[in-house]
């Protein structure tokens, strides 16, 4: 009866803060509220035997990339933040999008048949703990995509470095090329350069 | 014992909140939060469906989808910086320079 209890609060947690997240104005409120959503979702991960990756979620993901959109939102100046048209010109329209996606999704859920059992059931794992279980079948089967992944980090650092670097001398024409930026005082350049390290 | 139904439910359902978010709101941070959203419903597929399957094959690849998120919240967040540092109030009709 627990793990039901359990499944139903984190749902109901992970639901209500999603809907939050995409629906409250502030978005320092949003990016907490997914804080939220995450460490609910570490508490599924937990019910499903991947304590390994409860961890990596709070670590990673609330713990490192969470901040780096704090920083972010930090760094903008919430005044004035960066806005892009949306994609669906109203936004009941988006809604119906996703509602309509969702019910779909939901009604294909019940036609959903399971593969062929792997090797790892629950007391294997238990007998070699989780991470082991976890490195051998990423170091061993996955060694390429391991790889991949680090030269995917590698070419977002690189990538994350050009991007806020300082421009030697351009940076001028480009800020007045802005059109709205006739003050563009050196401060906001400073804090981005901040970042970049 | 949890059904995983219940999960791909759950999953589903979080995947199209970040689908409406994605859709509807015009900030970009929050576009990008949006799509964490989308990322932590495949996630949360992929580690229920390697858990009835006997399997850490889908936790494996929840490792590398956690490693793109994280190069994705970078870079992105690397150009929103760059778009802001160019023009210092980037307003709304405004990011439109690859249109012609």
């Amino acid at each position: 009866m627990f793990p039901q209890f359990f499944f139903g609060y984190c749902a109901l947690m992970i639901v209500a803060s999603g809907l939050l997240a995409i629906s409250l104005r502030n978005p320092v409120h949003c990016v907490l509220m997914v804080l939220v959503l995450f460490f609910h979702m570490a508490g599924l991960y937990l019910t499903l035997n991947a304590e390994f990756l409860a961890a990596v979620q709070i670590i990673v993901y609330a713990g490192a990339i969470l901040v780096l959109y704090l920083f972010v939102l930090f760094l903008v100046s919430l005044r004035e933040e960066l806005h892009l048209t949306a994609f669906v010109p109203n936004a009941w329209l988006g809604r119906i999008i996703a509602t309509g996606l969702a019910v779909g999704l939901i009604a294909t859920i019940p036609a959903f048949t399971l593969g062929e059992k792997g090797v790892w059931t629950v007391d294997a794992i238990r007998q070699v703990t989780h991470t082991k279980a976890l490195g051998q079948e990423l170091f061993a089967t996955y060694l390429l995509p391991f790889e991949i992944a680090g030269l995917i980090l590698l070419v977002a650092l690189i990538g994350g470095l050009v991007l806020a670097r300082r421009d030697q001398g351009g940076g001028e024409s480009d800020s007045a090329s802005g059109g709205t930026a006739g003050d563009a005082g050196p401060e906001p350049v400073a804090d981005c350069r901040e970042v970049g390290r | 014992m949890i059904p995983l139904s219940w999960y791909m439910t759950l999953a589903v359902i979080l995947f199209c909140i970040g689908v409406c978010g994605f859709l509807t709101r015009r900030n970009v941070i929050v576009m990008f939060l949006s799509i964490e959203l989308m990322l932590n419903g495949v996630n949360l597929n992929l580690v229920a469906l390697s858990h009835f399957l006997d399997s850490v094959r889908g936790q494996a690849f929840t490792f590398f989808i956690i490693t793109v998120a994280a190069a994705e919240a970078a870079i992105g967040l690397g150009i929103a910086i760059a778009l802001y540092r160019s023009r210092r109030s980037v307003h709304v009709d405004t990011i439109n320079h690859l249109k012609g």
